[in-house]
């Protein structure tokens, strides 16, 4: 079930969260392998940032058990699983009376690092922020807060790393630099999980991701979604519709069945595109069609999302 | 429980550079001392014998600095953290709750002890300079001097175990600062009813009274850092809304 790694950086079984009558998630499990980017995707008040804050031992779990970082999670392994993770959460949070430099000295005391200036340096020269060290987190736009907020996460050097919205409010160009670090990060072996409303961010990043909805709706790589939750197709534009299409598309083999959502366009479900392409090109040629184009349709992982939220009642209901 | 000091060093050193860089505390940490040492002073320098001071323990008042200064500083500490969202960031850090708050206590009791000693000092010094000899001899007795300097950092201590209780459970500075406030006039009251004389046990009863209190203190003062640490539901403090 996991993903990158042989053994799981966190696996959760079952694992539910109750705030009295309120379901925040319910009887979740899934893997992630170390050294994977993980997406955790769903809409708001799915039971996102609840289960980070769970798995980072902010929240006791109502039902269900998990590892993070090899420990159980159990209240007595509290102190030595936050020694191995970080969390970024949404809100950056900082201490906006004192600089970037203080914000980071705080916390690398927290965690105990060693050589705590060295690492200070690695961690703001790996966020573009060196030359900001001296001023007031107060005085910092948005963006370079998250970005000071990513450096404090990165300062302990955490076997896993919980990014809660780490793009959420940033430009273009501040989410592209987040990306690349995420990238660096990957390359280093670092566990990442990460919860975003980004979609074309986890299927850029993650390896894997999982959509919840209070419960877990599916899980895989963003490729396989996309072949679990669509038919293959190919969608055919026409200079003039066919007078007899049934006959023209009994002919190719692969395809499995069509429609025509506009007078001369037709998608065809196919078993694969790339052998039913050239024989549909030829049944068309021979029954005398004019071809504009034929394409594989393409679905995103936006698409699987909206059609399993789109589907699901408490979603709507949200 | 192994206390880690670097861990308590880093929330202690940043407490302090905020607190320093906070108007709010800043000036609070000026008002009260001035509101206790003013009154007294005045009243003090303008006697010309000592007989009017008969029946008061003027220093006495000045015990009102150590007990509301850091109640005004430790209402911040788990409110104030909660306010900026810089709370959920700290807890996910390797820091137990009892070395956070006792970090915490430390941050405000150390200021608090400076600011009122320093005030203590400098009263007295104005009283042996200005005022009447006669007067200044029946301010400064050796029981209210030895007083003043055992009970400061006890009510200290005990106004910052209040005011972080309360801190944990409320949902904004103001309201941590007011409701500590009010669960400290029980001790400023007893405070200022010595200091007027209203309460004027004999001499070998006033003894058993100061060091019935301070024993009384010290228990508060230890018990003070268990109840609050339970107090501290972290879980509460990241769900509740602010």
């Amino acid at each position: 079930m996991a993903g990158a790694g042989s053994t799981a950086a966190i696996a959760v079984r079952h694992l539910t969260k109750r705030f009295g009558d309120r379901l925040a998630f319910d009887d979740v499990s899934f893997e992630v392998g170390q050294g994977e980017v993980f997406g955790f995707l769903g809409p708001n008040g799915a039971g996102k940032t609840t289960t980070v804050r769970t798995l980072g031992t902010l929240l006791a779990p109502t039902s269900g058990a998990a590892d993070v970082a090899g420990l159980p999670l159990t209240p007595a392994n509290g102190v030595e699983i936050r020694r191995r993770i970080a969390i970024m959460p949404e809100s950056p949070g900082l201490y906006l009376r004192l600089s970037v430099r203080e914000n980071l000295e705080c916390f690398a005391d927290l965690y105990e690092v060693p050589e705590p200036a060295e690492r200070i340096e690695r961690a703001l020269r790996s966020v573009n922020l060196a030359d900001r060290a001296q001023d007031p987190c107060g005085a910092l736009s948005k963006g370079l807060r998250q970005r000071v907020a990513l450096a404090r996460a990165l300062l302990s050097e955490p076997q896993i790393l919980f990014l809660d919205e780490p793009t959420s409010g940033l430009d273009p160009v501040a989410a592209r630099e987040v990306h690349e670090l995420i990238g660096g990060l990957r390359e280093r072996g670092v566990t990442i999980f990460l919860t975003t409303h980004r979609l074309e961010e986890a299927e850029r990043l993650c390896d894997r991701v999982a959509i919840l909805n209070t419960t877990l709706r599916t899980i895989g790589r963003p490729d396989e979604l996309r072949d679990q939750s669509f038919t293959r197709s190919l969608t055919v534009r026409l200079v003039a519709p066919l007078a007899q299409p049934d006959t023209v598309f009994a002919e190719p083999a692969g395809v499995t069945a069509w429609h025509q959502p506009e007078p001369a366009t037709y998608v065809l479900a196919v078993t694969d595109p790339r052998l039913a392409g050239p024989a549909v090109t030829r049944a068309l040629v021979a029954a005398g069609a004019d071809v504009l184009s034929i394409s594989e349709s393409h679905h995103s992982l936006e698409d699987v999302y909206l059609q399993l939220v789109d589907d699901d009642p408490e979603a709507a209901a949200r | 429980m192994t206390m880690h000091r670097r861990r308590v060093w880093a929330i202690v050193r940043k407490e302090s550079r905020e607190y320093r860089r906070n108007r709010s505390i800043v000036v609070t940490m000026a008002i009260i001392p001035l509101l206790f040492s003013v009154q007294p002073l005045v009243a003090v320098l303008s006697l010309a014998h000592s007989e009017a001071l008969a029946h008061e323990h003027v220093l006495l008042y000045m015990l009102g600095i150590p007990t509301l200064v850091p109640l005004f500083v430790a209402a911040y500490a788990v409110a104030g953290e909660r306010a900026q969202g810089s709370l959920e960031p700290v807890l996910t850090t390797p820091i137990p709750r009892e070395e956070f708050l006792l970090a915490k206590a430390v941050a405000a009791f150390v200021p608090s002890l400076i600011v009122s000693y320093a005030v203590f000092a400098v009263f007295l010094g104005i009283v042996a300079v200005f005022a009447h000899p006669g007067v200044a001899a029946d301010v400064m007795q050796g029981s209210d001097l030895l007083v003043q300097v055992v009970f400061t950092p006890l009510l200290a201590g005990w106004s910052i175990w209040v005011a972080i209780g309360v801190s944990t459970r409320a949902t904004d500075v103001r309201v941590a600062q007011q409701l500590s406030l009010l669960a400290s006039i029980p001790t400023v009251l007893v405070i200022v009813l010595f200091a007027l004389n209203v309460i004027a046990p004999s001499v070998s009863l006033a003894v058993t009274i100061a060091t019935g209190a301070a024993a009384l203190l010290v228990m508060l003062n230890l018990a003070g850092w268990r109840v609050t640490s339970r107090l501290f539901d972290r879980e509460r403090l990241i769900t509740s809304t602010r």
